[in-house]
């Protein structure tokens, strides 16, 4: 039976290993160094590049602790070791054994230069930054609309305040005519009149990535904006160009567009706070009030009415006087009026019975009351009302 | 460009109304039927500016530009 014409992954590149590895040994390479780093373990791990071509390479902790000097990007420097392959990954490498640095690279001069240049001309000059609204309204970005920065910016204004406008100007971040772009897009934004900030950027990279930040076409499109720019390079620890010229520098474009958004809690909070004040203020101006009438109410004089009396006891013992006075004349006239139709009455009784035809008898002018008294022999009176008649006594 | 007042600024000059209420009422002396005019506009103004940010969208407009028609 005929085996079919392939290979296995694993036998190809076996094979491509045994061709490289037998044929690249003892390379003395030259070129610049980026994307270093230095693991934990002590080996170093970075990219050896020139103008058109870049090889990935290692150099294990064994031979690196021989090495005087620990390479930095943009450093050129000239390493001797051998290709190896790494089958797993299906990439090759270069183990370098020998590092020798040969100077600072061109990107790294080039920097510098152009650092020094910009400086002398003011474009870093403290005093010239503006401030950054803290609020603004509209917000100008300029980056790759394709890129993570684009959709950390997004996200950060969501999550914080989505008040917030965002105007993206797209540009290209990096690779050919980056530069112009992003210049371009700068000054495109720069036609609007209500974007009060910019936030010029992209995520992080290799020293080559980030370029365009570093060139001089972009650091003039910052400078002559007329609306203040935030950079939002993505790298932690290296300055760039737009760094320097820019208003502010942000280390992402996530911590670009935190500077540029309030917290949204916050602003929450301030509400809270502020409604909790209202409160306060209108129940505190309440009290106010209220403490008016108490005070009123409170006071001595209403409070205790007993309190105006006394105030007014003088005259009140004035009018008890006057009081008593009008009522002793009034009673002692009663009383003058009563003995007088007392007497008036005593005087005229016993007519009003008389009247109604009673005649009572006298004897020598003394009334006689009862029959025993009356001594029937002698003379005695008959009193009518309109006369006396006199009765002769019986001689028995 | 547009001369519109934006959301942001919008929503600004309402915390700033809030703050100067919360201000204006802090007086004592102001009259009670103008202290609960002002509270209530206070707390008008509140309630809109939480219900503003949050069911604010975010809005994003994108240039059509030289590099966007590539």
């Amino acid at each position: 039976m005929q085996l079919p014409q392939y290979k296995s992954v694993s036998k190809l590149t076996l094979e491509i290993k045994a061709t490289l590895e037998m044929n690249f040994k003892q390379e003395t390479v030259v070129g610049e160094v980026s994307n270093f780093v230095a693991h934990s373990s002590g080996h170093w791990y970075f990219t050896l590049k020139d103008a058109t071509a870049a090889i990935a390479c290692t150099m294990w902790r064994g031979n690196n602790q021989r090495v005087s000097f620990t390479p930095r990007n943009g450093m050129q420097i000239i390493v001797t070791g051998d290709i190896s392959v790494y089958p797993p990954r299906g990439n090759y490498q270069l183990d370098v054994q020998v590092m020798k640095n040969v100077g600072v690279g061109d990107l790294q001069i080039a920097f510098e230069l152009l650092k020094e240049k910009l400086n002398k001309e003011g474009l870093f000059d403290q005093a010239k930054k503006r401030p950054i609204p803290n609020a603004p309204g509209k917000v100008g970005v300029v980056t790759s609309p394709t890129g993570a920065a684009w959709q950390d910016i997004i996200s950060v204004a969501k999550r914080r305040f989505p008040l917030v406008e965002l105007v993206l100007a797209p540009a290209r971040v990096q690779g050919e005519g980056a530069a112009e772009s992003i210049a371009g897009a700068i000054d495109e934004l720069n036609k609007f009149d209500d974007i009060e900030v910019l936030i010029v950027g992209r995520g992080g990279g290799s020293l080559e990535d980030l370029w365009a930040f570093n060139e001089e076409v972009t650091a003039r499109a910052i400078a002559r904006s007329k609306i203040p720019v935030v950079s939002a390079v993505g790298h932690e620890i290296d300055f760039s160009i737009s760094d320097f010229v820019a208003d502010l520098r942000a280390a992402t474009p996530t911590a670009a567009m935190e500077l540029v958004t309030p917290d949204g809690n916050k602003v929450f909070a301030f509400l809270d706070d502020k409604i909790e004040q209202l409160d306060s203020a209108i129940s505190n101006n309440l009290q106010a009030k209220k403490d008016i009438v108490n005070r009123f109410i409170t006071s001595p004089v209403v409070a205790t009415p007993i309190n105006l009396i006394k105030i007014s006891a003088q005259k009140l013992d004035l009018a008890v006087t006057m009081f008593d006075n009008n009522m002793a004349n009034y009673i002692k006239d009663l009383k003058n009026r009563l003995n007088s139709a007392l007497l008036h009455l005593k005087a005229n009784d016993h007519k009003r019975i008389m009247r109604k035809g009673f005649v009572f008898v006298t004897q020598n002018n003394k009334l006689v009351k009862v029959s025993t008294d009356l001594d029937t022999k002698q003379l005695f009176d008959l009193n009518f009302i309109d006369a006396k008649i006199s009765i002769e006594g019986k001689n028995e | 460009m547009s001369k519109q007042k934006s959301a942001v600024s919008l929503f600004k000059e309402k915390l700033e109304r809030i703050e100067e209420i919360s201000a204006l009422l802090e007086d004592q002396e102001i009259d009670l039927e103008k202290a609960i005019l002002l509270y209530e506009e206070g707390m008008k103004l509140s309630q809109e500016c939480i219900v503003v940010l949050k069911d604010a969208e975010l809005k994003i407009t994108e240039l059509k530009n030289s590099f966007k028609s590539n």
